[in-house]
C-alpha cells in the first residue's frame, strides 16, 4: 500500500505509531501531484513550500510528544473559489488570472488551526458554473477512472484530486450538485451539508441562497471528519449556523423513502439497476424501505436554473475590470465594462449571465423569478411531507454513467439535465451526500442519501453504515 | 422565441459586449433554455409564498463597534485592482 492511498483516519493512526512522517506523507503527495496532475489537470496552484514548511512544523510538534488535532499533518486540495491568504484564487476564470487572495475562507482558517496541510487549489468549471469540468479558463480535468471522460463539475479538480490519490480529502462548493455528482462520476464520497452549517464566508459567491461548501473524501467516517473541523458558526456569514450532534449505530429502525418521481424515463438502465440492487441491500439488512412521492420533482430544474443565473447575474457584477485582476482598457468607462466582461468571462458564464439578466429584467421578474421562488416552496414542501413518513431519502445522483468529454458542450440544455437529481436538496436547502455503490463497465455509479436539515451528522453515520453494506 | 433586439438589450444591460456572430448564438441557446422554463407555467402558485432563503434564519445583530483591522490587510485589497495610485483605485469619470 502506497502512503497516497490512505484514508484520513489511517494517516491518524500512522502518525501517531510513528510509521511515517507528516513530511514523508506530503513528499509522497507532491511527488504523486508531478506524475499525475500533467495528465488529469486537477490542480491550477500548487503550494509546495508552505505545505513542505507545515509538515516539517507538524512533525515537530510530535518529536515533542504534543497531541495534535484530527486532521495535523493530512493532505489537502481546496477548490480555487475558495480563498486561501496569499495565494492565487482565479475560480478558473480569465477574469481573475492573477487575483491573489488577500485573507483565508473561514474554512480555510479551520483547517489551518486544525493542522490540515493545503497541497494546493482545486481545478473547476469557471466560477463553480458548470456539470462536467470542461468550462475552466485554464484546461478541463479528466476523470481518473477513465481518461476520456468528464469528472463532472464543477468541483471537477477537488473531486479527480481526492480520486486520484493527489490528496486525502478535498472542500468543494455545492450550488446544485457540485459536489455531489463529480463524487459520483469519480467513485469518491462527496457531501453537501445542510444550507448554514458551513460558513461561505471567504467562497466566491455564485448563487448566495444555494451555495454551501462541504468535504470530498475517500469514506464518509472521512467526510464526518472534515465536516466535524469546518462546520462552526461564523460571525462573517450571517447565515451561518451551528448544527447539533446525532449518532445512528444501526439501520434496523431507519426508514428511507425512495420517491417514484426519481426513477423517470431516459434514466440510464445500468445506474437505475445499480441503485435498485443497493436499496434491496439495505433492506435486506434490516433498513425499512418506503416508496415515496415528491410530485414537484418535475420542476426542480426549471425552477434552479431561473433561481441560480439570477443570483449569478448579480453576484457577478462585480467583476468589472475596477476591483480585481483582468482589465481590458478601452476609450470609455462603458466599453471597458463591456469588453472586460465580455472577454474575460467564458461562453458558459456568458450564456447563465444573459439568462439570468433576463429572468430579472422588468417586464419578465414575475414570470420567471417570483414564479420560480413560489415553485421552490411546493417543492419543500414536498420534503417536509416526506420526511414526515420517512428518515431518509434515496435517489440516484446522476441519470447516466459519466459522460464522454465533449459530448454535451455544444447542447446547454442537455448538459444542464445531469443537474435534474441533485438539485432538488439545493433549493431546500437540505443535506445530502453521494455514497459510491459500484461501477458498470468501469465507470463509477454513486447513490443519493438526502436528510431533513441539520440531520448532517445522521447522514453521515447512516452512510458510514450503508457504505459497509455496499462495500 | 426571444428576439434578436431583446438579446442586444439584455447584453448591454448585463455589460457583456458580443459579436454578432455570439449574438446570433445565444439567441438560439436562450430561446431553448426559456423555452424549457414554459414548463413552470402550468403550476399553480395562486396560493404560496415565495421562497428566498431556504433555511430559516432570524435577523443576526452585533454591536456596531469599531474592529481593529492591519493596515497592510486594506493595502491587499486595493492592491487587487488593475489600475491605482497612491492608495486609491483609479477608474475613468463617469460623465
Amino acid at each position: 500500500m502506497e502512503l497516497t492511498d490512505l484514508t484520513i483516519s489511517q494517516i491518524q493512526q500512522g502518525l501517531a505509531k510513528k510509521q511515517f512522517s507528516a513530511l514523508d506523507l506530503t513528499k509522497a503527495y507532491l511527488n504523486r501531484i508531478g506524475k499525475r496532475n500533467k495528465k488529469i489537470l486537477a490542480i491550477l496552484t500548487l503550494c509546495e513550500k508552505s505545505a513542505l514548511s507545515k509538515a516539517k512544523e507538524i512533525d515537530n510538534l510530535l518529536l515533542q510528544g504534543n497531541s495534535i488535532p484530527p486532521l495535523a499533518g493530512v493532505p489537502c486540495v481546496i477548490k480555487d473559489n475558495i480563498l486561501v491568504k496569499g495565494v492565487k484564487c482565479t475560480a478558473g476564470s480569465k477574469i481573475l488570472e492573477n487575483y491573489i487572495a488577500s485573507y483565508d475562507a473561514s474554512v480555510v482558517k479551520l483547517l489551518k488551526k486544525q493542522g490540515a496541510i493545503i497541497l494546493g487549489k482545486g481545478n473547476l468549471d469557471e466560477f463553480a458554473i458548470g456539470s462536467s469540468g470542461e468550462h475552466s479558463a485554464f484546461g478541463k480535468t479528466l476523470n481518473p477512472c477513465d481518461l476520456t471522460r468528464v469528472p463532472g463539475g464543477s468541483s471537477s479538480g477537488p473531486v479527480a484530486a481526492v480520486a486520484d490519490n493527489l490528496c486525502a480529502f478535498a472542500l468543494g462548493s455545492d450550488t446544485g450538485g457540485s459536489i455531489r455528482l463529480p463524487a459520483s462520476f469519480c467513485g469518491v464520497t462527496g457531501f453537501k451539508p445542510t444550507y448554514g452549517a458551513v460558513s461561505r464566508f471567504g467562497l466566491m459567491a455564485m448563487a448566495s441562497s444555494l451555495d454551501q461548501i462541504g468535504p470530498i473524501a475517500k469514506t464518509s467516517y472521512d467526510a464526518e471528519i472534515v465536516f466535524r473541523a469546518i462546520s462552526e458558526k461564523d460571525p462573517y456569514d450571517s447565515t451561518s449556523l451551528g448544527v447539533a450532534k446525532e449518532n445512528v449505530s444501526s439501520l434496523k429502525n431507519l426508514c428511507f423513502g425512495v420517491p417514484k418521481e426519481y426513477f423517470i424515463k431516459g434514466i440510464d438502465k445500468s445506474v437505475e439497476k445499480a441503485i435498485r440492487n443497493a436499496i434491496k441491500k439495505l433492506e435486506e439488512n434490516g433498513a425499512k424501505i418506503k416508496e415515496i412521492s415528491l410530485p414537484n420533482t418535475e420542476y426542480a430544474l426549471a425552477v434552479y436554473y431561473i433561481i441560480m443565473t439570477s443570483e449569478v447575474s448579480a453576484n457577478l457584477a462585480r467583476y468589472d475590470g475596477i476591483k480585481y485582476g483582468y482589465l481590458k482598457k478601452e476609450k470609455t468607462l462603458i466599453n471597458d465594462y463591456l469588453e472586460t466582461r465580455g472577454s474575460g468571462f467564458g461562453e458558459e458564464v456568458r450564456r447563465r449571465i444573459m439568462l439570468g439578466t433576463y429572468a430579472l429584467s422588468a417586464g419578465y421578474y414575475e414570470a420567471y423569478y417570483l414564479k420560480a421562488q413560489k415553485v421552490r416552496t411546493l417543492i419543500r414542501r414536498d420534503f417536509e411531507r416526506a420526511f414526515q413518513k420517512v428518515d431518509m431519502i434515496l435517489t440516484p445522483v446522476s441519470p447516466t454513467l459519466p459522460f464522454k468529454i465533449g459530448e454535451k458542450m455544444n447542447d446547454p440544455l442537455s448538459m444542464y439535465l445531469s443537474d435534474i437529481f441533485t438539485v432538488p436538496l439545493n433549493l431546500a436547502g437540505l443535506p445530502g451526500i453521494s455514497i459510491p455503490i459500484g461501477k458498470e463497465k468501469g465507470l463509477p455509479i454513486g447513490i443519493q442519501m438526502i436528510g431533513k436539515e441539520f440531520s448532517d451528522y445522521k447522514i453521515l453515520k447512516a452512510a458510514q453504515v450503508a457504505e459497509k453494506i455496499w462495500m | 422565441m426571444i428576439n434578436k433586439q431583446e438579446v442586444t438589450h439584455i447584453a448591454s444591460l448585463a455589460r457583456i459586449g458580443m459579436s454578432q456572430k455570439e449574438l446570433k448564438k445565444i439567441q438560439k441557446d436562450m430561446s431553448s433554455i426559456l423555452n424549457y422554463f414554459d414548463l413552470l407555467k402550468k403550476v399553480n402558485v395562486s396560493q404560496v409564498n415565495p421562497t428566498s432563503h431556504s433555511v430559516l434564519v432570524e435577523n443576526i445583530m452585533r454591536e456596531d463597534e469599531k474592529k481593529e483591522r492591519n493596515i497592510d490587510f486594506a493595502n491587499k485589497l486595493v492592491e487587487a485592482a488593475p489600475q491605482r495610485k497612491a492608495r486609491y483605485i483609479k477608474v475613468k469619470s463617469v460623465f
